[in-house]
């Protein structure tokens, strides 16, 4: 489904990604940890288009196209999505309005019809139930005035409606409590499907107690320093990643 | 900026296109013989001559104004051609004699003057250049008592009505602009609603500039009498051209005890191209008095226009009146807008609210300018004012100028302000959804906008909406 070839990227002049190498197929939960500054976030981020990142090597080719060469929103049309790590507010704007937006531009590029309001509200009152919130959230503009935690619901409402094949999680975890990092887990177990894939990015293993990933890679230093299967997440919990580090600053 | 946002404020101007009418116009230039010849042309009655006359000499002794925040070479009032009419246009014509050339002109703008294709519930004044074309509904108005014609018209066959209340909200010498539309101000529209009644029908004006060098002096009067209440709506097009235009309107607005009066105003004069050549010089004076326990509730969105000059204000005079303004206005290019309002509370109880949304894109400069004044009997009085401003690229501005003067200690004045900049990370989080930069444009800068769209009358929202959505193109990148 994805294929990571020796992707680099920049931030300006900063190289960030040095050479990434990761295949993801259906069906399959990566987990990407590692240390601040690793590079976590601009990987999930280079995915899904942003444009403040800039490629400078490498490729990345998904259902057999060339990712690079796609908009960020003929990419979310396609089937990727990105829970943010930090949901943008857009005031004024109702997240029912937003999300049958999101919805029918994702039906649209599958061939399929649009649906009026009263429509999706039926299709919303389903999705709704995956995290655990009211219709009352849906005359809310988006994201605005929202909790933490309810920003990070909202985004899995959204992966919830738009069912993605590629849903990439960038730190969702971060600055939940435990309740609210069950529901929004669960959400994400419920969404899975044989045929579509996750990758979870991640600081912290609590998160993959809920969602149990078939492979770990550890990011450092804009590399994968290691990859493996859950108990890497359970090692990494215990003896932290400067082992790793060492490691490979030896091996370098 | 990003390329993203830069590739996207600048769709054509779709209303760009010029009539090909023979038009009967007066020479170039401004004197009092130019005064004379428009109320001739006019037949008008000597009060009104003798009413423009003093205009004019009124305004021979002032200067144009240099406070507003904005800039332009100076205008050549000499070289303007203050009257323009379609020589097929007769006055008091029926609407049956309209030239079809003048139809097409409407039906192309998206305006019907087919009363059987009109828009359900809407009846159209259609003003071209300096005349009016025809008004749709006259009779169904008619029967409910409510006058809706050109300012001609009224000034023909309800002269008591136009002299009683014309100049008494403003008056001729208010300022530069005014004294120059009073004395030479062309056709507009006359609106008065009888004791009580509740106007059936939307009531909606259409300006159109066609010739070429040609002044737009319109001027608009509406009386809501007793108890009565009223929605109006203007909205103004012009050609695409590569010289400044002038529009230099008045419009007033009497609200008499309990009446209720809501105007709206959809502009879309043509801005200019995006290196800031051509377009409508925009300086008008809007006013409302309102009287015991009345309403004036102004709505605008300006997106057109290379440079705006507005402030349309209440003057609240009666106790419990209450005066509104919900703005929107749009600079892109190279447009200059200073706009806003002043509530005057003169009255006891009187309330006003001010909810201003500036959006600046390109190298627009965009200026709000209002002025809050509590009087001294003024007991009781309260304002709100809310005044938002938002940026899209770095090479704009946003600019608030409030004034407040308070002479009573019993008001209440609250005032809020915020500027917000459209970032990468709003429309990439938009894209992430599947939206592409120009939806998620329009889609940030209608929830922006949203308090102000919903005061606009349910069928004009749409149009201002995407509107809104068209004048910024090309303005993201």
């Amino acid at each position: 489904m994805l294929k990571i070839e020796n992707l680099t990227a920049n931030v300006g002049d900063k190289q960030i990604l040095k050479g990434i190498s990761l295949t993801v197929n259906p069906g399959e939960v990566h987990a990407i940890m590692g240390p601040n500054g690793s590079g976590k976030s601009t990987l999930a981020q280079v995915i899904a288009g942003h444009p403040g990142y800039e490629v400078t090597g490498g490729s990345v080719t998904y259902d057999g196209q060339d990712l690079l060469e796609m908009d960020a929103e003929v990419r979310a049309q396609a089937g990727i999505f990105l829970a943010f790590q930090y949901p943008v507010e857009i005031p004024g704007v109702s997240n029912a309005y937003f999300l049958r937006a999101a919805y029918n531009e994702v039906r649209k590029a599958r061939g399929e019809e649009e649906v009026d309001p009263m429509e999706f509200l039926d299709v919303m009152t389903e999705k709704l139930k995956i995290v655990e919130m009211t219709e009352e959230m849906l005359q809310r503009s988006v994201n605005a005035g929202f909790s933490g935690g309810e920003k990070k619901r909202n985004e899995i409402l959204q992966m919830a409606v738009l069912a993605p094949k590629l849903a990439i999680l960038d730190e969702t975890d971060s600055g939940l409590d435990i309740d609210a990092l069950r529901i929004v887990a669960e959400g994400v177990n419920k969404l899975k499907r044989p045929d579509n894939a996750t990758i979870v990015v991640t600081h912290y293993q609590r998160l993959l107690n809920y969602i149990v990933p078939d492979y770990v890679h550890v990011l450092a230093q804009g590399r994968i320093l290691r990859s493996g299967g859950k108990e890497l997440a359970l090692e990494l919990e215990e003896r932290g990643y400067d082992w790793l580090l060492e490691t490979a600053g030896a091996s370098a | 900026m990003s390329s993203s946002i830069e590739s996207l404020v600048n769709k054509e101007y779709q209303y760009g296109f010029v009539t090909d009418v023979e038009s009967d116009a007066i020479p170039r230039g401004l004197t009092e013989e130019t005064v004379r010849l428009i109320s001739a042309k006019k037949r008008e009655p000597q009060w009104l001559l003798d009413w423009r006359l003093k205009a004019f000499k009124r305004w021979q002794a002032m200067t144009e104004p240099r406070w507003p925040n904005v800039k332009y070479t100076a205008i050549d009032y000499q070289a303007q051609t203050y009257y323009s009419a379609p020589r097929s246009v007769k006055p008091l014509q029926s609407l049956d004699e309209v030239d079809p050339e003048l139809l097409k002109t409407y039906e192309k703008l998206g305006i019907s003057l087919n009363e059987q294709k009109r828009l359900s519930g809407v009846a159209v004044d259609a003003i071209f250049d300096s005349v009016s074309v025809g008004t749709t509904m006259k009779e169904e108005l008619k029967k409910h008592g409510v006058i809706f014609c050109s300012f001609g018209e009224a000034v023909l066959e309800h002269p008591e009505l136009v002299q009683k209340y014309l100049g008494s909200v403003v008056p001729y010498s208010d300022n530069f602009f005014a004294a120059l539309n009073s004395a030479v101000f062309s056709d507009g529209s006359f609106v008065y609603i009888p004791k009580g009644v509740k106007c059936p029908l939307e009531l909606s004006t259409y300006f159109r500039i066609n010739a070429a060098d040609t002044g737009q002096f319109e001027r608009t009067l509406i009386v809501a009498d007793e108890g009565a209440s009223v929605s109006y709506l203007e909205g103004c097009t012009a050609p695409k051209r590569s010289t400044n235009q002038l529009h230099a309107a008045v419009v007033e607005i009497v609200a008499l005890d309990h009446a209720t009066v809501k105007y709206s105003t959809v502009q879309n004069w043509y801005a200019g191209d995006k290196d800031g050549v051509g377009g409508i010089y925009n300086f008008v004076t809007k006013r409302g008095k309102a009287f015991t326990h009345s309403k004036i509730s102004w709505t605008q969105v300006e997106t057109g226009s290379a440079i705006t000059w507005k402030y349309p204000s209440v003057i609240l005079q009666g106790d419990h009146s209450t005066g509104e303004f919900y703005s929107v206005a749009v600079v892109n290019n190279h447009q200059q807008a200073d706009t806003g309002t002043k509530m005057i509370h003169v009255g006891k109880h009187t309330k006003s609210t001010i909810i201003s949304k500036g959006i600046s894109a390109g190298h627009g400069q965009n200026s709000y300018r209002g002025q809050v004044k509590v009087l001294p009997k003024a007991t009781g009085a309260r304002n709100y004012t809310q005044c938002d401003s938002m940026l899209i690229g770095n090479q704009c501005g946003a600019h608030t100028f409030p004034y407040i003067e308070v002479a009573n200690n019993s008001a209440t004045l609250e005032h809020e302000a915020s500027t917000s900049k459209i970032g990468e990370d709003q429309i990439f989080y938009c894209k992430a959804r599947g939206l592409n930069a120009e939806h998620a444009i329009s889609l940030i800068v209608a929830g922006f906008c949203k308090e102000v769209f919903k005061e606009l009358p349910m069928e004009f929202a749409l149009e201002a909406q995407q509107l809104l959505g068209i004048s910024l193109e090309g303005s993201v990148g």
